[in-house]
């Protein structure tokens, strides 16, 4: 069996990387499960990804990583995705050729791989951005290889079939753009113009929500369904308050009014200690972080709003009601 | 002599550049340059100081515990707020699974293909690489089958000819001496802990609710304990993270730092270059009551390498030059600031991007350059093991003694690039058996029923002092972290960090002298200027982090001078 055959036939390709057919299936359900499918579209999943999806046969999709400036939360997220690891992906469902903080091949090396693999792709990779894009001053709070990020951005966009924007600095700006915004930091879908974008926000995204999106591209060839922000209604489609598993304390109104109190050990609602989960479109109380282990609100502290447009100047103080 | 530079340096948090010069074979010069700037401390004035953690906590999420824990110190010092036992067990828990996660990816993830091949792994013989597995610790995967289906699946990928985040590195380079059967077992190694890692986090989950970018609070932790609840931590949630850290603690043990140990035993060379200053800084962490005397891991200063003779540590002693950095001091930059007085404005004076080369005559850099005692010193593990070692810290030391033993090598050793990577990995061993005294410290808390996780004396402003300023230090993976902060009228005045890798990844100073990486990398030998993989080698042994190194700005400024590019 050489690689070739391995490529074109997905049985044998899963069974040389030691994925059994019940392992496959499992993670198609698991799959349907993040995207809020029926459990009917398990056989679908599958079916989607034995075809290999839109790029072609034999070739997993090129996928290339920028990060501006950012704080690498997003790809720490990233990395903490459990269905399916970051391991699997990497090696099996995609090809993530450029990624500064993973990547083997540094300066030179690490250029002539990213000028290869674009060429090659043109029109076909897809683009992550995380961080936001520096605008003053001819781009020169964020240089990469000697060149602006404005210019690196615009020159890898270029070549995108999608631009997925993870995290809320890519989003909007982010933190560097919160009052005074010192860079003139600003969002993804202000710079670059005339692609498909869909914007994952989050200060970070859940690393299953990051993964289940790029999964939705490799199965169906196309952006999930998206609000008016262009976020992925799968995971941003309904407030954090209506998904809370305190929502019921607050229809009782028992609400905590300090941190550490007898009404807080509780487990009574945060709203009163300055929760913006009425005001935030996540998923968190439903999909959870680190393999559906936790949550902000569940451990004890109210949502910060993370995913939304200028939470850091106007979902802030912290620590105070929001109508 | 040729000048060689690398940017972007990748296997990294953030953006670093390097230039340096090459003359007879051996590095004669070079010059480290951070090359992004967000400004997070002008964002960080006139906020409330109860949400600064959520901000400072941003400056960079691969360290994501430490900059939100120097913050609530810092905010706490200033108020004068003591925090419960429950919470500051709770933040050692948090803090050193942090470690323990972060040096373990750093080793597999950022600095493993530094001294592991790669594509040299498929020439490997399973059967080889299991007895060399058993021989270096009874880690249970250790079949010949086991590590005959990771070398498949490595087949397959490669011969896929998509090598991704593996594509033009420096494979086959003759400083690369690992025989294939090492390098199978790293590359198995690197796949295991990628899944090992999401897993001992979801600690930190439990108590912060996620990771990264977990929650904190200014007086405690928001962190509900109640054994008679499922909405918070109760026996349930005791015994998971009981399992986690028996999962850290035996990864560490039995796979990272017996891998460790085998790997640098293939580079004897490593021992005696990439030395650096040797002089070391430790602020000192892991209090159990909240005191200096009482930390896990003790402050102290190095100077000239005299491990036998640990200065004690001082914050008044901390001050910042940006003088080749591209900032402005009002009265000119040639003089250092203490960072309660730090005062800075961004004045970019470096070439027009794009560009090939940096003035490094001039300003090059976004990173500042702090001094202690207006000298340079190295942070990070190698500063904590040696101050631990000369204060006769018993685990840290007899760790220490035994691994030198096993490499052949004497206390000079630790003087080196391989050095700052062992002492990496001693600290995660002992970070990981520690963790077990806070946990059960906590346990037993819990068991009297104390659940008192938060001191709100001090929470509501109208409590406060008209004006206040404080200081938190902070042990972090990289090294010392400092947070310093005024407050006035309830609101913050006053905002600066000086982190781990402004210290080791400085500029030149006012006199010239050099930072420590730029020390470190003088006198390597590099064997291909166009393949500069020994210049990696020992910047990736600091672990350096940039988004941390650069992110002052002047926070008493109204406006931002505007910049005129060249």
């Amino acid at each position: 069996m050489n690689a070739n055959d391995v490529d074109r036939d997905l049985p044998l390709a899963l069974n040389a990387r030691g994925v059994t057919r019940r392992d496959f299936m499992q993670f198609c359900g698991l799959m349907a499960a993040v995207l809020g499918l029926p459990p009917m579209f398990t056989s679908r999943i599958a079916k989607a990804i034995e075809s290999w999806g839109p790029f072609g046969l034999g070739r997993r999709p090129s996928v290339l990583w920028l990060n501006l400036q950012g704080c690498t939360g997003c790809t720490e997220s990233f990395t903490r995705a459990d269905h399916p690891s970051v391991s699997q992906v990497v090696l099996e469902s995609i090809s993530l050729d450029y990624h500064e903080t993973l990547m083997a091949a540094a300066g030179k090396q690490a250029e002539t791989a990213q000028a290869t693999v674009m060429k090659e792709n043109w029109g076909k990779y897809i683009l992550i951005v995380e961080g936001s894009v520096p605008t003053a001053e001819g781009g020169i709070y964020c240089t990469i290889g000697g060149k602006s990020g404005v210019d690196v951005i615009r020159e890898m966009a270029e070549g995108a079939a999608f631009v997925l924007v993870v995290g809320s600095c890519a989003y909007f700006g982010g933190l560097p753009s919160a009052r005074p915004s010192p860079t003139s930091a600003k969002g993804v879908d202000q710079i670059v113009k005339g692609k498909p974008i869909v914007n994952i926000p989050g200060c970070p995204p859940i690393g299953d929500v990051i993964m289940a999106t790029i999964v939705h591209f490799l199965l169906f060839g196309k952006p999930p369904s998206l609000d008016s922000e262009r976020r992925p209604l799968f995971a941003y489609g309904k407030f954090v308050h209506d998904q809370c598993e305190r929502r019921a304390h607050y229809e009782a109104g028992e609400m905590a009014v300090e941190f550490g109190d007898e009404d807080y050990r509780k487990g009574y609602c945060l709203w009163a200690l300055g929760c913006k989960g009425p005001v935030t479109r996540n998923a968190c109380p439903v999909i959870r972080w680190n393999m559906g282990t936790a949550w902000c609100v569940g451990s004890g502290h109210p949502c910060v709003g993370c995913t939304e447009r200028d939470f850091w100047d106007k979902l802030t103080p912290i620590y105070t009601t929001s109508g | 002599m040729a000048r060689i530079v690398i940017d972007p340096v990748t296997r990294i948090e953030g953006h670093l550049r390097i230039e340096a010069e090459v003359k007879d074979g051996l590095l004669s010069d070079a010059w480290v340059s951070g090359t992004m700037f967000r400004g997070i401390e002008l964002i960080l004035k006139d906020r409330d100081p109860r949400d600064a953690w959520y901000f400072a906590q941003r400056i960079c999420s691969v360290c994501t515990i430490v900059h939100a824990l120097a913050s609530v110190r810092a905010v706490e010092n200033a108020l004068g707020i003591a925090i419960p036992e429950n919470a500051q067990l709770i933040r050692n828990l948090m803090a050193a699974m942090q470690y323990v996660h972060d040096h373990v990816m750093h080793f597999y993830h950022l600095h493993a293909l530094d001294w592991v091949d790669v594509t040299s792994a498929l020439n490997a013989d399973p059967k080889k690489t299991s007895q060399l597995q058993e021989s270096i610790s009874d880690w249970s995967k250790s079949s010949p089958r086991y590590f005959g289906e990771v070398k498949d699946k490595l087949k397959v990928f490669v011969e896929s000819g998509q090598l991704g985040i593996f594509s033009n590195a420096y494979w086959g380079h003759p400083a690369y001496k690992l025989p294939p059967e090492a390098n199978l077992l790293a590359v198995a190694h690197y796949l295991e802990a990628l899944d090992w890692q999401k897993g001992v986090a979801r600690l930190i989950a439990i108590l912060g609710g996620r990771h990264p970018i977990p929650n904190f609070l200014v007086g405690g932790m928001a962190t509900s304990i109640n054994p008679d609840s499922d909405q918070a931590i109760n026996a349930d949630r005791l015994a998971f993270m009981k399992n986690l850290i028996q999962d850290a603690e035996d990864f560490a043990k039995k796979v990272y730092f017996p891998d460790l140990l085998a790997i640098a035993s293939f580079y004897p060379d490593w021992t005696t270059w990439g030395e650096g200053l040797g002089n070391f800084l430790v602020y000192g962490d892991f209090p159990l009551d909240g005191s200096p005397e009482s930390f896990y891991f003790p402050s102290g200063v190095i100077w000239n390498k005299k491990i036998d003779n640990v200065q004690p540590f001082d914050q008044r002693k901390v001050t910042e030059y940006a003088t080749r950095s591209w900032y402005a001091y009002a009265a000119g930059d040639k003089k250092a600031k203490h960072p309660w007085e730090g005062e800075t404005a961004p004045r970019y004076t470096g070439p027009k991007p794009p560009y090939e080369h940096l003035d490094v005559d001039g300003k090059y850099s976004w990173i500042k350059a702090p001094r202690y005692e207006d000298k340079p010193v190295e942070v990070g593990p190698l500063a904590r093991a040696l101050v631990a070692y000369g204060k006769g810290h018993k685990r840290i030391s007899e760790l220490l003694d035994d691994s030198l033993k096993k490499l052949g090598a004497g206390k000079e050793a630790l003087f080196s690039t391989l050095g700052r990577t062992l002492a990496r990995g001693v600290e995660t061993v002992v970070l990981a058996e520690g963790m077990w005294t806070w946990f059960n410290k906590l346990a037993e808390n819990i068991g009297r029923g104390d659940y008192t996780t938060v001191n709100r004396e001090k929470w509501e402003p109208k409590t406060w002092p008209a004006e206040a300023q404080g200081f938190g230090l902070v042990e972090a993976p990289r090294g010392a972290l400092g947070h310093w902060v005024k407050i006035k009228d309830g609101k913050i005045q006053h905002y600066q960090a000086v982190v781990p890798t402004t210290w080791n990844a400085s500029p030149r100073d006012a006199k010239n002298g050099m930072g420590a990486c730029e020390a470190a990398l003088v006198g390597t030998p590099i064997h291909d200027p166009e393949k500069p993989l020994e210049v990696l080698r020992t910047i990736h042994s600091f672990d350096p982090c940039t988004a941390c190194a650069v992110h002052l700005f002047d926070s008493q400024r109204k406006e931002i001078i505007r910049v005129k590019v060249q």
